[in-house]
C-alpha cells in the first residue's frame, strides 16, 4: 500500500549553499533508493523563523511530497532526527482534499510560471 | 439644542443600531475543503495578536472546520511559521 506524504524540514543556517544542496540531494536519494516516488519539490529558501530553534532565528526551509509505503516513514524520521543539520521536520500523510488542494495549486503555480515565461 | 435640554436627543435619521449580522462558516460558504498550514497569512485570521486561536464564537467557523484550522495552526506553529506564544501579531 502506497501512500503520499509530504515533509517539510528546517535546515541550519550555518550551512553554506553548496552544504544545504548536498543535505536536501541526502534525503532525495534516500526516498529514491528506497523505493519511494518523489511527485513535487518546494525550496523555500531562507526564512525567518517565528521563535529561535536551537538558537537560530533563520532557517532553509524545503518541502518534498512523495509516495512511499508507510513502514518506510519510520526510517525517514530517524534520518530527520539524527542529523543535527536539521532544526525541524514535520511529516504529513496526505487525505483526499489535502490532494486536491495541493494538486490545484501545483497546476495554478505551473499556469503562473507559463504565462511569465511567454 | 431645544430638544437636547428636554433631555432627549432626536435624529433625522435614525442611528445605524448594529443590527445583527448572521455569522457563517467561511469555508462551507467558499467552499474550502483543506487547510493549509503552510498558509501562515490566512492562519493569521483565526489567532488573536498573541498568537491563541481564536474561538468559534467569534470567527463563525463551523465545528468541522475550526477543528481544521486548529490543525492547521499547530501544525504551522511546530514548523515555526507561526509562534506559540507571540505580541502584537497584529
Amino acid at each position: 500500500m502506497v501512500k503520499q506524504y509530504e515533509t517539510v524540514f528546517i535546515m541550519t543556517p550555518v550551512l553554506s549553499d553548496e552544504q544545504m544542496k548536498e543535505t536536501v540531494e541526502k534525503y532525495q536519494k534516500f526516498l529514491v533508493s528506497k523505493g519511494a516516488e518523489i511527485v513535487h519539490e518546494e525550496h523555500w529558501g531562507l526564512r525567518k523563523l517565528a521563535y529561535p530553534i536551537q538558537k537560530k532565528a533563520t532557517g532553509f526551509y524545503h518541502l518534498i511530497e512523495f509516495k512511499a509505503d508507510p513502514s518506510l516513514i519510520r526510517e525517514w524520521e530517524v534520518t530527520f532526527k539524527r542529523d543535527e543539520r536539521i532544526l525541524r521536520f514535520l511529516t504529513v500523510v496526505f487525505d483526499k482534499h489535502m490532494l486536491a488542494y495541493s494538486e490545484k495549486k501545483r497546476a495554478k503555480s505551473k499556469a503562473a510560471k507559463e504565462v511569465t515565461e511567454s | 439644542m431645544a430638544t437636547q435640554q428636554q433631555g432627549e436627543i432626536k435624529y433625522l435619521t435614525p442611528i445605524a443600531v448594529d443590527t445583527k449580522r448572521k455569522k457563517y462558516c467561511r469555508f462551507k460558504k467558499s467552499g474550502i475543503k483543506y487547510i493549509d498550514y503552510k498558509d501562515a497569512d490566512f492562519l493569521l485570521k483565526f489567532v488573536n495578536e498573541q498568537g491563541k486561536l481564536l474561538p468559534r464564537r467569534i470567527t463563525g467557523t463551523s465545528t468541522k472546520y475550526q477543528r481544521k484550522v486548529a490543525q492547521a495552526v499547530k501544525r504551522a506553529r511546530h514548523i515555526a511559521l507561526l509562534p506559540y506564544v507571540g505580541d502584537l501579531l497584529k
